[in-house]
């Protein structure tokens, strides 16, 4: 069987070649249909019960996705004729931002006053430029002590104030839609920067942050891949000092990741900040196959061999750890699977996909091209590695030490693991110097975080919120809200009853509290209502049959662990104060908090499922139960150690790092395999353990610290990202790589020699294992 | 006046192609005048009316609610009309009744009875554009028709529903509307609205409004049972359905004054 695949490949390269590239490029066809999605939906599945909640919420009451920009005059004082002059005119160009149907802001703030039995409603600076400075000084109390207003809209120390665009995007198109209203906004600040000089301007909300998640998802693209390919291309010229190696590998880096992506066409995953970075995966962990083959055969050609046999020798030698290894390494990556980000998902898949196609490539087009090529080789026998040998004794020598040693270090690693937590918070997702995350420590700095959290209040029936018992329940709700240290503001209706309360009893400011029976607040709201103008309708706060009620709250940028306790607790003071009204809490930052926390509980089952493939994997490809139970140390110790160093560097996990565990796995299982494998042969042919080591490190040692210093280096460019959840995945998943490594080096041969002592065989004296065994090499 | 600068080259841009168009489409505005004209002409003399309505409210989940009211309409010459609506549901604005005093481009006069409060409140706002009732109706899309409401121009002929009809572009003379421009199919036999378009401040489509079910009064005044406003950004609707309409039941001003505001129940 394997003979002949052999010889067709040997024997017609020019028809193998012809048919890989023919199915390559069927495949890379699909990439057509390739799109991108950047949206921030895209990490929650349509079951997420949170993505539910927000949309359900969102269809009650009005939308309320946003662009917020946040405006501080140099002078730092916005309540001069210029500035006021310049808030309004951002607030009345904002209308035409494309789909806009909503724009607030300090001067078009809807205040209400009483003049006898006259209700004015109107815009607080309604004509800026034309106010007296006493008007102006007026306002300005009113602006400040407005709850609506201060810590939202303007800062308390009037330093800095906010307008908000909300918009209605479609459900087709929503990318370009964030793209169009971006680019618009960012327009609309350049045009005013211009006619109102000294003054800085920041965009943040929901809008913005999608565009961060795409122009993150950009800069990796454009400037990630192209890295990861250039050092590909350096390493190999390196290692192999081939060219037609170097491009025989190239060639099938590069098919391979075109069939990839174009499968991933066909099969409709969309490109996404995370699939973005599947081929920079898909690199790092193909060029492991090809400096395999390519390194037996150029071994070969040294030792004299022809070409061909040269390609036979390298094929037969690599077909099956090379089939083993990338079975392991894409179980670990489809095992991403059981997260419940979609995206990571498509990552998994879709580089499963690719690391399979790898394997195909590398032992069909790869031994074509490399027969079909020039190549010219010195017969030379490499100075066989001596560094390796003198370390394998070294390690040899001092395993007793060793043992112990590693093991306090493993525990101590593994003790410091416990100092993570989870935390998925968006604005943390990027890093300090990118616009967005600049724009939103601006913003928390100077006048709110950008965490949002609604309460929707339902009350049952219609018109029930205008019963004075619910009433107050949002009234104390809210006032319970506002004594919490994690808020900034909160925004109800309540405080609105209250105003109209006062104006309706000519602004005498006792009656600044709730009308006292249903039928006064509903005439109240109703003539409220009636008086508001264009576009600043009550929908966003009171629903249809004005059964339910929506609390906003603005909180500070907290982790995700407070954040969703401070979720619990306003539930909980719900449920105990006001049992028979439901209550449904959503937003934005309430997704990212949960997913961190649910998708951490599925990749633990995801990386358990992992775990169990990949050891029973190896007890047959090994042969042997106990080694396969041997395998399970150095396969879970570099994960263990890696999240303890993590803990030191960072210790914050967000959903980019649930995942790390089983792709990591599926990596650091090809070195355990490579070293218990020969170390096992050489225990088979009769060498003691101390024999066995001794061989495993001469004849597999330099190829393991081979592909570590290609998968770390993969894996670290993949932590240039400016994308936390890609910069934070490549960075654990680089260290535990090279954990594994020194576990594979430095714990398992001292392991092995200290509890492995069984029987040598007795009919072999150990020195002709020993030169035996050296032959095979 | 602050100026945007960026704005500027944009602007005299326009303000050229403006005059340019002016000049060439000249009869097209004179055109739609004309037909503006004749649209009002054939609805004078009504009087008064008095009606029993139904309005529908729609979410875009289609979730829906319905409000019932009274609307009493005074024809006023040379202005806006005068309308007094008193509402009969919910339950708990029972009796609230809300008189306006429409004008075609200085901000109405509006007054609302709150009976729980039994005071009669002047509501000084700019809110023409602002929704009736947290319905897709604004002020403006519910008061009478009045030529100098707006600048008009003639686009095309176009047939709608069967009927020939004469599409006619309408720009609001009021400072602060809601809308940059109304598009109105009117029917050639009778001048009646059939369908109007209205595109917001960024000039996309806003809302639909279709008139259904034209019933002819006093043999000359013709009267859609049901008004039909989608908002296609909200994806929200709102149907305004006439139950009942008399003509000439004999109400004067004084029905409509503040004192009479009260009295309604």
């Amino acid at each position: 069987m394997r003979a002949v695949w052999l010889n067709a490949i040997l024997l017609r390269p020019w028809l193998t070649l012809a048919l890989c590239l023919l199915l390559v490029v069927m495949a890379a066809v699909g990439s057509k249909n390739l799109y991108f999605r950047g949206d921030y939906k895209i990490f929650f599945g349509p079951g997420n019960e949170q993505l539910q909640a927000y949309e359900d919420m969102q269809s009650i009451f009005s939308k309320s996705e946003n662009a917020s920009i946040v405006i501080a005059p140099d002078e730092g004082d916005v309540f001069s004729p210029q500035t006021l002059a310049l808030i309004k005119d951002y607030t009345e160009e904002a209308w035409r931002i494309p789909y806009a149907t909503r724009v607030d802001s300090m001067t078009n703030f809807q205040h209400t006053s009483a003049e006898g039995d006259d209700l004015l409603v109107e815009d607080l600076f309604e004509d800026p430029q034309g106010m007296s400075q006493d008007e102006i000084q007026n306002a300005r109390r009113v602006a400040l002590s407005e709850p609506a207003l201060v810590d939202k809209m303007v800062a308390a120390d009037g330093k800095a104030v906010m307008i908000n665009i909300t918009v209605q995007l479609p459900d087709e198109g929503l990318d370009q839609a964030f793209r169009d209203v971006a680019g618009a906004v960012r327009e609309l600040s350049n045009a005013l920067s211009q006619t109102y000089p000294n003054h800085q301007f920041y965009h943040t909300g929901v809008v913005y942050m999608n565009d961060a998640f795409m122009t993150s998802a950009e800069n990796d693209a454009s400037t990630l891949v192209p890295l990861m390919f250039l050092t590909v291309v350096l390493m190999l010229w390196l290692l192999l000092r081939s060219f037609t190696g170097t491009l025989s590998t190239v060639i099938v880096l590069i098919t391979t990741i075109a069939a990839t992506m174009g499968i991933s066409g066909w099969m409709g995953v969309f490109l996404s900040t995370a699939t973005v970075n599947v081929p920079t995966l898909v690199m790092t962990l193909a060029v492991a196959d090809c400096v395999h083959v390519i390194s037996s055969m150029l071994y070969g050609l040294r030792q004299g061999k022809s070409k061909a046999e040269a390609i036979r020798y390298a094929m037969e030698l690599n077909l099956m750890p090379v089939f083993i290894t990338s079975v392991t390494t894409a179980i670990g990556f489809l095992t991403l699977n059981f997260s419940d980000v979609p995206i990571l998902a498509d990552l998994g898949n879709l580089t499963a996909v690719g690391i399979m196609l790898a394997f195909v490539l590398s032992v069909t087009l790869l031994p074509a091209l490399l027969l079909l090529l020039p190549m010219r080789v010195a017969v030379k026998q490499q100075t066989s590695s001596g560094r390796m040998e003198a370390f394998a004794e070294w390690v040899i020598t001092n395993h007793k030490r060793l043992l112990p040693f590693t093991v306090i270090l493993t525990l101590v690693a593994i003790g410091a693991t416990l100092k993570n937590e989870v935390n998925d918070q968006a604005t943390e997702y990027f890093k300090p110097s990118m616009p967005f995350r600049f724009a939103a420590d601006y913003q928390e700095e100077h006048i709110s975080g950008m965490a949002t959290m609604d309460f929707g209040l339902f009350m049952g029936e219609p018109s029930a919120l205008n019963k004075p018992d619910n009433l107050q329940i949002v009234a104390d709700f809210t006032q319970w809200l506002r004594a919490q240290p994690e808020i900034d503001h909160v925004s109800s209706i309540s405080d609105t009853f209250k105003r109209l309360n006062q104006n309706m009893h000519g602004d005498d400011q006792s009656y600044y509290r709730l009308p006292e029976d249903r039928e006064l607040a509903a005439q109240y709201l109703l003539l409220y209502e009636m008086s508001l103008p264009f576009g600043l309708d009550l929908n966003n706060q009171v629903n249809l049959d004005k059964s339910a009620t929506r609390v906003m709250a603005t909180l500070q940028n907290l982790g995700s662990k407070e954040f969703t306790a401070f979720e619990q607790r306003a539930l909980d003071w719900l449920a105990q104060r006001a049992p028979n009204i439901e209550v449904r809490a959503s937003s934005p930052s309430l997704m990212f908090a949960h997913i961190g926390e649910t998708n951490m509980a599925s990749m633990l089952r995801g990386t358990v499922l992992a775990l169990i493939l990949i050891s029973c994997l190896l007890v047959i490809a090994l042969r042997s139960w106990k080694m396969g139970a041997i395998s399970l140390l150095p396969n879970l110790l570099p994960a263990g150690i890696g999240f303890g160093i993590w803990a030191v560097i960072s210790g914050q996990i967000n959903m980019g790092l649930s995942v790390v565990m089983s792709m990591s796995l599926g990596i650091i299982v090809d070195d355990t395999v490579h070293f218990l494998a020969k170390y096992q042969r050489a225990r088979r042919e009769g060498a003691d353990a101390e024999q066995a080591v001794r061989y495993a490190f001469s004849s597999v040692g330099r190829a393991l610290w081979i592909t570590t210093v290609v998968l770390v280096s993969g894996f670290a460019i993949l932590s240039l990202s400016n994308f936390g959840v890609n910069a934070d995945m490549g960075m654990l998943t680089g260290i535990i790589i090279l954990v594994a490594l020194a576990v594979d080096f430095l714990f398992l041969p001292a392991f092995l020699m200290v509890f492995d002592k069984k029987s040598v065989n007795k009919e072999d004296n150990a020195d002709d294992t020993d030169k035996k065994l050296q032959a095979t090499v | 006046m602050i100026r945007i600068r960026s704005f500027k080259p944009l602007f005299s841009a326009l303000l050229s192609l403006l005059l340019v168009v002016q000049v060439q489409a000249q009869t097209a505005e004179e055109k739609g005048l004309a037909i503006a004209k004749e649209r009002k002409q054939r609805d004078l003399g009504w009087q008064d009316n008095q009606a029993e309505a139904s309005m529908i409210l729609r979410t875009a989940s289609r979730q829906e609610i319905e409000r019932r009211m009274r609307l009493l309409t005074l024809e006023v010459k040379d202005d806006g009309d005068k309308g007094l609506t008193i509402f009969d549901q919910p339950a708990d604005v029972k009796g609230t009744a809300f008189l306006n005093y429409s004008h075609a481009i200085e901000p109405d006069e509006q007054w609302m009875y709150l009976p729980a409060l039994k005071r009669v409140k002047r509501i000084a706002s700019k809110n023409k554009s602002g929704p009736f009732m947290g319905s897709e109706f604004a002020f403006e899309d519910l008061s009478s028709f009045e030529v100098e409401k707006f600048s008009y121009k003639y686009l095309r002929d176009e047939q709608y529903e069967g009927m020939d009809c004469f599409v006619i572009e309408q720009q609001p003379a009021y400072e602060h509307s809601g809308y940059t421009k109304l598009i109105t199919w009117l029917d050639k036999e009778h001048y009646r609205a059939q369908k109007v378009e209205f595109y917001d401040r960024k000039d996309s489509l806003l809302k639909t409004l279709t008139m259904h079910d034209y019933q002819l009064y006093l043999d000359k005044y013709w009267r859609p049972m049901k008004l039909s406003m989608k908002n296609h950004q909200t994806r929200k609707s709102t149907d305004l359905i006439t139950h009942e309409l008399q003509f000439r039941t004999g109400l004067s001003e004084s029905d409509f004054s503040q004192a009479a505001l009260k009295r309604a129940k």
